[in-house]
C-alpha cells in the first residue's frame, strides 16, 4: 500500500518509514512560528509554569508580529514588547510589521517536505509549496517550543482532483469557496485535503497557496499540493536548498476522491455567517455593501492586487463605499508600488494599508458598525468576525470586492474584467 | 477530576466557531477571568452571567471551529464546565480544550433530544450520558488524555514529568 504526500512528511517527521491514517506519532518540527495574537500566552506559560530556560533551536522558532500592527492600544503594545524582549533573549528571528506571519514564511522559510507548527490555525498555507503546515493553540506551541516535538494522528487524506482551466473573472478562491460550500465547514475535519490533478500544474504559487491556506475552514488539519518546478525554482530563487519532493504514490489511498471541473465554475460568495454558506454570485441578489476589503493570508499576495487593480484602473469607488487594502507582506507592497498597482487604488478613492492581518481578524482597522456590510477577501466571515455582533461579512475573491467597490452592491466581477 | 457527575444543560448550535466563544476585541485582555465575561458575547451575552461551575455545555456539529486562540479553551475551562459534549469537535479546538482540563465528549443524538435547562448524568465508567430515562453513549477517554485532565492540562502534566 502506498503513502500520500501528507504520509510521507509525516513518516520522516517521525523517523518511520511509514505511516498510516489513525497511527499516532511523536513528530519533530521542522519549524514553529508564533504571532501576537497569542505568544503573550505562549511566553507566559514558557517561563512562568514550564520554568523552561532555552527554546528547542534558535533557528527553527520564528516570532511574527503582524495581527494587530501597528498596536492600537497600550495592551497590545505590551504584547509586542514581551515578543521583542522573548527573541533577543533567545536569539529568534523576529519580524515585525513585515508582513503577515504565513506569507513571511513562505518568503522567507518554507521549503518542501518541513513539517511547520504554528500557533494559527492558517498554518496550512504552506501546503502550496509542498510541505505541512498545521495550527495548533498556544500550550502545544510552548510544548513544541522547549522540546521540538509534538504528538499527531496521522490523519486521512481526501483529494481534490482538478482538471480544465479558469474562465477569466474566475479564481482560485472562488474554487476553494466552492469547494467548502460543498464539503462544508466540518467536511475534512482532522484531515489532509490534497489537491491534484492536470489544472493544479497551471496554477500558480499563489494560487495554490490560496487553496490549501482556506482548508482549515473545512476543517482540516492541513492542505496539500505535490511540489513541482515551479516551487523548486521559487526556494532556489529565495536562497534555500530544496530536499524532500516528496510526492504521493500511484496506490496511496485516499478516503475520498472529488473531482472538479474549473471551466464549469463561477464567482462565488460566502455568505454571513458561515464559511460554508457559500452561493454562485447570479443566486446572491441584491446586496449593498459599506465596506471593501482587499488582503489576508489568503489573498493579499501580488496576484490578487493585480486583478483589483486592473478592475478599479481609471475608476472610482461607489462615493458611499470604503475600500481597504492591505498587501500580504512588505515585499508585496513594494512589488505593487513598482507595478504601478498601488496609484491605482490611491486614485480610485480605495485606503492602502500597511502589511498586517487588518480587517480579516477584526482587531486593529477597518472594524464595522452595528448593521453594517463587508466584503472581504479574508479567510472568515463569523458573526462579529470584522466589529459589532450585528455586523454582516461576505467573502468573495478580489475581482468581486473591486468591482463591489465600484457599484456599492456585490458585483458579478466579469462585468469588469477585461 | 471524578468519572461520574451530573450538570445543568446549556444548549448551543452547530459550528460555534471561537470568535463566537471570546471575539477578537477581547482577546488582549490581561486575565482570564477578564476575557470570561465575554464569553459566547455574539451570541448569548447573557451566558457569562448564567453559566455555573458544573454546568455542560451541548452543542451541535464543529464545535470550536475557526481560530486556533487558545483564549477560547482556557475561558471554557475556567468557567469549570463539567465538559461539552458535541456532535463533533474543530481539530484544534479539541488539542486546546484537553490541554487545559476541558473534558470533551461526542454524542450524535443527544443535542437533538435535550433542552436547555435540562439536567444530565455522566458516567465515564460505563460511558453513558442519562437524560431522564434516556440513555446515549460516549466514547471512552483515552488513558493519555485522562492523565492530562487530572493534572489539570498538558503543562501542569509536563510539570509533573519534569519533577519526577
Amino acid at each position: 500500500m502506498g503513502m500520500t504526500l501528507g504520509e510521507k512528511i509525516l513518516a520522516r517527521a517521525s523517523g518511520k518509514i511509514m505511516v498510516k491514517p489513525g497511527e499516532i506519532i511523536t513528530a519533530k518540527v521542522d519549524l514553529c512560528m508564533t504571532n501576537d495574537a497569542t505568544t503573550h500566552l505562549s511566553i507566559d506559560i514558557f517561563e512562568q509554569k514550564l520554568k523552561a530556560e532555552k527554546v528547542f533551536d534558535p533557528q527553527k522558532v520564528v516570532l511574527i508580529i503582524d495581527h494587530n500592527v501597528p498596536a492600537e492600544s497600550a495592551q497590545t503594545a505590551e504584547v509586542h514588547k514581551k515578543m521583542r524582549q522573548f527573541s533577543q533573549k533567545h536569539h529568534l528571528p523576529f519580524y515585525e510589521g513585515a508582513g503577515i506571519c504565513h506569507q513571511i514564511m513562505v518568503e522567507d522559510f518554507i521549503v518542501p517536505g518541513q513539517l511547520i507548527v504554528a500557533a494559527d490555525s492558517h498554518t496550512c498555507a504552506y501546503g502550496g509549496l509542498g510541505a505541512l503546515g498545521t495550527g495548533v493553540g498556544c500550550t502545544d506551541f510552548t510544548s513544541v517550543l522547549s522540546t521540538g516535538e509534538l504528538w499527531l494522528m496521522v490523519p486521512e487524506t481526501l483529494k481534490f482532483d482538478l482538471e480544465g482551466n479558469f474562465k477569466s473573472g474566475i479564481y482560485a478562491r472562488d474554487l476553494i469557496l466552492k469547494i467548502i460550500g460543498d464539503i462544508g465547514a466540518n467536511g475534512a475535519n482532522y484531515k489532509i485535503m490534497e489537491f491534484g490533478g492536470s489544472a493544479v500544474k497551471k496554477l500558480t504559487l499563489d494560487d495554490r497557496i490560496v487553496l490549501c491556506n482556506m482548508a482549515v475552514e473545512a476543517g482540516a488539519k492541513s492542505g496539500l499540493i505535490e511540489p513541482d518546478e515551479q516551487v523548486v525554482d521559487y526556494v532556489q530563487a529565495a536562497g534555500r536548498q530544496v530536499r524532500d519532493l516528496f510526492k504521493s504514490d500511484e496506490d496511496a489511498v485516499y478516503e475520498m476522491i472529488y473531482r472538479y471541473t474549473l471551466d464549469e465554475l463561477e464567482p462565488m460568495v460566502a455568505q454571513p455567517h458561515f464559511v460554508d454558506n457559500v452561493v454562485p454570485i447570479s443566486k446572491i441578489g441584491e446586496v449593498t455593501i459599506d465596506q471593501g476589503f482587499i488582503g489576508s493570508c489568503n489573498n493579499g499576495r501580488i496576484e490578487e492586487l493585480r486583478v483589483a487593480a486592473q478592475i478599479l484602473k481609471g475608476q472610482k469607488i461607489d462615493p458611499l463605499v470604503k475600500l481597504l487594502i492591505s498587501p500580504a507582506s512588505k515585499r508585496v507592497f513594494r512589488q505593487a508600488l513598482d507595478e504601478g498597482l498601488i496609484d491605482i487604488f490611491v486614485a480610485g478613492g480605495a485606503m492602502v494599508l500597511n502589511p498586517n492581518c487588518s480587517v480579516c481578524w477584526g482587531g486593529c482597522q477597518g472594524v464595522i458598525g452595528e448593521g453594517e456590510t463587508l466584503i472581504s477577501t479574508g479567510t472568515r466571515n463569523f458573526k462579529g468576525r470584522a466589529g459589532h455582533a450585528d455586523s454582516r461579512v461576505y467573502l468573495a475573491s478580489a475581482a468581486t470586492v473591486a468591482a463591489s467597490a465600484l457599484t456599492g452592491k456585490i458585483t458579478d466581477p466579469r462585468r469588469f474584467v477585461r | 477530576m471524578r468519572k461520574e457527575f451530573a450538570g445543568r444543560v446549556w444548549r448551543l448550535g452547530d459550528d460555534i466557531d471561537t470568535d463566537i466563544i471570546i471575539p477578537t476585541q477581547y482577546l488582549a485582555l490581561e486575565t482570564v477571568e477578564d476575557m470570561k465575561k465575554y464569553v459566547f458575547n455574539p451570541l448569548r451575552p447573557d451566558l457569562a452571567e448564567l453559566i455555573r461551575p458544573g454546568d455542560i455545555i451541548v452543542a451541535g456539529k464543529n464545535f470550536g471551529c475557526g481560530s486556533s486562540r487558545e483564549q477560547a479553551a482556557e475561558i471554557l475551562a475556567a468557567l469549570k464546565l463539567s465538559c461539552i459534549i458535541a456532535k463533533s469537535y474543530a481539530r484544534i479546538f479539541y488539542r486546546n480544550a484537553f490541554n487545559n482540563g476541558l473534558l470533551l465528549l461526542e454524542n450524535n443524538e443527544l443535542y437533538d433530544l435535550c433542552q436547555e435547562g435540562d439536567d444530565l448524568s455522566v458516567n465515564l465508567e460505563n460511558r453513558q450520558v442519562l437524560l431522564g430515562e434516556r440513555s446515549f453513549s460516549v466514547a471512552s477517554v483515552p488513558d493519555d488524555l485522562w492523565q492530562m485532565l487530572e493534572a489539570g492540562g498538558l503543562v501542569p502534566l509536563m510539570r509533573k514529568r519534569n519533577a519526577q
